[in-house]
């Protein structure tokens, strides 16, 4: 039972960031009609986001302290981050160490504006080409972005801590009942989940309560009729491109405590993320957030030592094999509506 | 006993009937015209007719056989073929590549793996081909991509492939909407002409009342899911009935 | 001739010059010169053009004529990789078995992978196929690699070890992989002048190959299985109308572009006895999507055209280092000088990919017919200039080249 309970949990942080960037691809392709391969490269960048204010925030000058001698005898050099100089040792070092969640602030108007970019320079001109092409320029731009982070980064993962306060861990089986050392759960994980919940949640109250949402489900139904009523559907779409460009990069922000982030996360994730959607329903938003918890928490009871040695591996196909099942035995999906990319 | 028996078909979409008890028979080698107004459900029932939708109740008989349930290549096989509203051909193909699938499929099914074929076989169905498109005029247009064709030649070609079939019910969703007169006159002339040569039955779903009193032996009017009357078309034109329904809808 | 129209026996024809006198053609430069660099003329490089062309002719067969967009032939490619090893560990070096069995094997995959995948079209289809090239890649590279069951060698790499069987391996037969004992790595060399020419086996066995398969392409395309395929692409609709059942037939050119990659991938095998699992990975997949709409999806010798060009820059532009650029541009003023390597270094050496996805959004961008079709503007664009009274030429349907 309580390693059903563990189980479960260590799957909900991984599900979250796959329900995140399936939520995402969704949008984008129920609004615009397009698939995004480089929505992968989204998450990726956010994390990135992450990295770089964390080097930001790192910047040293260099004093020379005549006083102390390294190991070699010379003068040690000393590295005081700007940030200690401006704020004080204290609240400096506070700023460093929070740097994953302060980047939060940060990569919101950074993905906003990827995702402004990438539409109306890109995206936008290929609507009414093939969906072949949308697919091949948007793989392209997955691959260029990629590269472009592995040549300032390199290909090593970045290790990207959470803030110290939040790297213990939590007992959660005492709260509930069971003896002490069973289920521990680490404070960044359960953060994480909340986080995605959050952030969820909040996109569907947003399309489900503003007009601006009841517009764009409107458009994501039925694009004629709502382009006929002379709404200017065009520029909606776009800012839910941004919307659905920020959740993938936030997801990726508080991704990076969880795994170090390295240029090629955003392609292993991606391809994830499809099955998610095609296993959840193509065009339903909460078919991808379902599927993404539920594939999430499948993976994670693979991953046990049971699974792995009953069948070597098996945490690393159980995804592919309940799709192929999910297709063979519901073609649409899971909550897969009837008509949406059919012949 | 007709040769497309319709019987007791109903169909809902949610909460809407769009299909109440039709009953419907065709009779072989006649040509039936279906009108009504919009949203008479025209549509769904031909819908019914070729597989794409199936009713909720009722059935569908083709020559004593159901098609009910039947894939749309199946029903083809059977010896229905259809015209649509825009006419479906292979648009990247030539008008020539066009006339020669319809004959490759009456010859080999609904698939045959036929990667390296005869030459000779080739030029029998290419002479096939070419046969049809003489006979429809269209012989100059052999080489032309089909796509770049004006409406009328598309229309002709697509009407020209299904007959390379012989089938024996042609089915026709207002195959003039959209055409210029002159194109509408070519293609009532078109049709008359197969009905008169062939052992053909045309079922023909239409709007243009110039189109259906050319052309049809009988009428079915149906309103509002349900067939009102079915009768020839001098007795339909003075139908106080049908005048009600169509009034009702201008007005 | 061949059951070829005379426009596509000279394409043949061409194609086979090409691949027969590569040694010759792709070395134009002297050996000791500064531009041997860009000598193309090495057996390693040569073998790698004729195998992904035949990789990319396949892989045409499904996109080009179809319209269905594979992400996942990779799979394929190391399916008959393996296969091929397998023969080398178990039968012996004789390339023959393994290249027959990479064939079987792969097609065997891809019915299996084509039943599922080609119950949905478009994007859907794309994200399957795509999936289960990833599946395949994690089967091989960690779950059939375990000491239990050890298919596939994992990181490693399958490879032949001393104590494998290898049944009909004879001690006069070459220690690496040969066809009734003529070594793959056999090469003559002949020096002309201060030009050096290879010639290569195992090169002359690919090219051989590739020439078959791009002679079968052809006929393929021109035959009625190919009007259907076409047909399928242009209107699903009307085929279903007329009594035609398109699954078979996207399953049939499915499997057979399946055949072709893991043709390819036996080749690869049968030229250095060793199959990773980074074969089958994504980027793999994407690579043989650019060489076929590189050279124009859809036309006969637009893949041939587009493997070759691609594996040709690839090994180029990873070969340049700051170096060499600086070499390059040691003419020009200091500083300017730096920033023009400062400019290009990214997207050289290491960065080949960057250029590579560059390359990618380009072309579809601009060109989305390939070559072929830029080739076919340059001309239509001289044709208008010599006569401007001839227009009937764009109405007309242009079969593909």
């Amino acid at each position: 039972m309580d390693a059903i309970i563990l189980q479960t949990l260590n799957g909900l942080d991984k599900g979250s960031a796959y329900a995140l960037i399936a939520l995402g691809l969704t949008l984008i392709f129920g609004t615009l009609g397009v698939v995004n391969f480089a929505h992968g490269a989204l998450f990726m960048i956010g994390a990135f986001c992450a990295v770089f204010l964390q080097r930001l925030l790192s910047l040293s000058t260099v004093t020379i302290d005549e006083t102390q001698k390294d190991f070699l005898g010379n003068p040690l050099k000393v590295e005081t981050p700007y940030v200690h100089n401006w704020f004080g040792p204290e609240t400096g070092a506070a700023i460093i160490d929070w740097s994953v969640p302060l980047a939060i602030l940060f990569a919101i108007p950074v993905m906003i504006a990827v995702g402004f970019i990438m539409e109306r320079g890109l995206i936008k001109h290929f609507y009414k080409r093939p969906h072949a092409d949308q697919i091949l320029v948007t793989f392209g731009l997955a691959i260029v972005l990629q590269e472009v982070i592995k040549y300032f980064y390199g290909a090593n993962p970045i290790p990207t801590p959470a803030p110290d306060a939040l790297a213990g861990a939590v007992d959660l089986g005492t709260l509930v009942g069971f003896d002490p050392n069973v289920i521990i759960y680490p404070y960044w994980r359960l953060i994480y989940f909340f986080f995605a919940a959050l952030i969820i949640g909040a996109v569907f109250a947003f399309l489900q309560f503003t007009t601006f949402g009841m517009v764009v489900r409107a458009g994501m139904a039925d694009r004629e009729t709502v382009g006929l009523l002379g709404i200017d559907i065009d520029k909606r779409f776009t800012i839910m491109f941004g919307i659905a460009a920020a959740v993938a990069g936030l997801a990726g922000v508080m991704y990076t405590p969880i795994n170090p982030p390295n240029y090629h996360m955003g392609m292993d994730f991606l391809v994830l993320s499809f099955v998610v959607v095609v296993v959840g329903g193509m065009g339903s938003l909460p078919g991808a957030v379902a599927a993404g918890f539920l594939l999430g928490v499948l993976e994670s009871y693979a991953s046990t030592t049971w699974a792995t040695t009953t069948i070597p591996g098996i945490n690393q196909i159980i995804i592919y094999l309940v799709a192929i099942i999910v297709l063979l035995t519901r073609p649409r999906g899971l909550m897969g509506k009837k008509g949406v990319m059919e012949e | 006993m007709g040769i497309l028996e319709v019987k007791n078909v109903n169909k809902r979409f949610g909460g809407l009937q769009a299909l109440g008890d039709v009953n419907l028979s065709v009779e072989e080698n006649s040509v039936h015209a279906i009108i009504g107004p919009n949203g008479a459900g025209k549509s769904t029932l031909l819908n019914c007719l070729i597989g794409k939708l199936i009713p909720d109740t009722g059935s569908v008989m083709f020559d004593g056989q159901s098609v009910l349930g039947r894939k749309p290549y199946e029903i083809c096989q059977m010896g229905i073929s259809r015209v649509f509203q825009t006419p479906e051909i292979f648009g990247e193909l030539s008008v020539l590549e066009n006339m020669m699938i319809p004959i490759f499929a009456k010859r080999d099914g609904a698939f045959r793996m036929h990667a390296i074929e005869s030459s000779s076989n080739e030029k029998t169905i290419i002479e096939q081909a070419e046969h049809v498109l003489d006979s429809l005029n269209m012989a100059d247009k052999r080489h032309m991509n089909s796509a770049s064709m004006s409406r009328g030649d598309k229309r002709r070609l697509e009407i020209g492939m299904c007959l390379s079939q012989n089938p024996r019910l042609l089915l026709l969703d207002e195959p003039t909407a959209g055409m210029a007169r002159a194109d509408t006159n070519n293609t009532i002339d078109l049709l008359k002409q197969i009905s008169d040569e062939r052992d053909i039955t045309i079922a023909i779903i239409e709007h243009d009342m110039h189109v259906v009193f050319s052309l049809a032996e009988r009428i079915t009017v149906l309103a509002q899911g349900t067939p009102l009357v079915e009768d020839t078309p001098d007795n339909i034109k003075g139908h106080p009935k049908v005048r009600e329904a169509y009034l009702g809808e201008s007005a | 001739m061949l059951g070829l129209n005379k426009k596509d026996f000279n394409l043949l024809l061409i194609v086979m010059a090409l691949a027969l006198l590569a040694p010759f053609l792709l070395n134009p430069f002297p050996s000791d010169s500064g531009l041997a660099q860009f000598n193309a003329g090495y057996p390693d490089l040569m073998q790698k053009f004729v195998i992904f062309g035949i990789f990319a002719i396949g892989f045409n067969i499904l996109f080009g004529l179809t319209g269905y967009l594979s992400f996942g032939h990779a799979a394929f490619l190391g399916v008959g990789s393996y296969s091929c090893v397998w023969m080398f560990k178990l039968l012996g070096y004789n390339v023959l078995p393994g290249i027959m069995l990479s064939v079987v094997t792969s097609g065997i995959f891809a019915y299996l992978i084509g039943i599922v995948s080609l119950r949905r079209s478009g994007i859907y289809f794309s994200i399957l196929t795509l999936a289960f090239a990833q599946m395949s890649f994690a089967l091989a590279y960690s779950v059939l690699s375990n000491p239990k069951f050890n298919l596939t060698n994992g990181e490693t790499g399958l490879q032949v070890y001393a104590d494998d069987p290898q049944i009909f391996h004879s001690a006069s037969a070459p220690d690496l992989p040969h066809l009734f004992g003529l070594s793959m790595r056999a090469t003559e060399k002949l020096q002309i002048g201060a030009w050096e020419f290879q010639f290569n086996a195992g090169y002359y066995l690919c090219a051989i190959i590739m020439i078959a398969m791009f002679y079968l392409s052809i006929r393929i395309f021109r035959s009625p299985f190919g009007m259907m395929l076409r047909a399928i692409k242009s209107n699903n609709t009307r085929m279903n109308y007329t009594g035609l059942n398109a699954r078979p037939y996207t399953l049939a050119a499915f499997v057979i572009s399946g055949m072709y990659a893991g043709l390819a991938g036996g080749l690869l095998s049968a030229m250095d006895p060793l199959a990773g699992a980074e074969r089958m990975q994504w980027t793999a997949s994407g690579e043989v999507v650019l060489m076929t709409i590189l050279g124009g999806a859809g036309t006969l010798i637009g893949p041939v055209l587009g493997s070759g060009l691609i594996k040709y820059f690839e090994n180029i532009f990873s070969k340049i280092n700051s170096t060499v650029l600086h070499n390059w541009f040691s003419f020009l003023p200091e500083g300017l000088e730096d920033l023009m390597v400062t400019l290009i270094y990214p997207f050289v050496g290491k960065g080949w990919h960057l250029t590579l996805g560059v390359m990618f959004m380009l072309i579809v961008i601009f060109l989305p017919g390939g070559l072929v079709e830029g080739g076919q503007r340059v001309k239509r664009l001289f044709k208008r200039r010599k006569s401007s009274d001839t227009d009937d030429e764009a109405t007309q349907s242009t079969p593909a080249e």
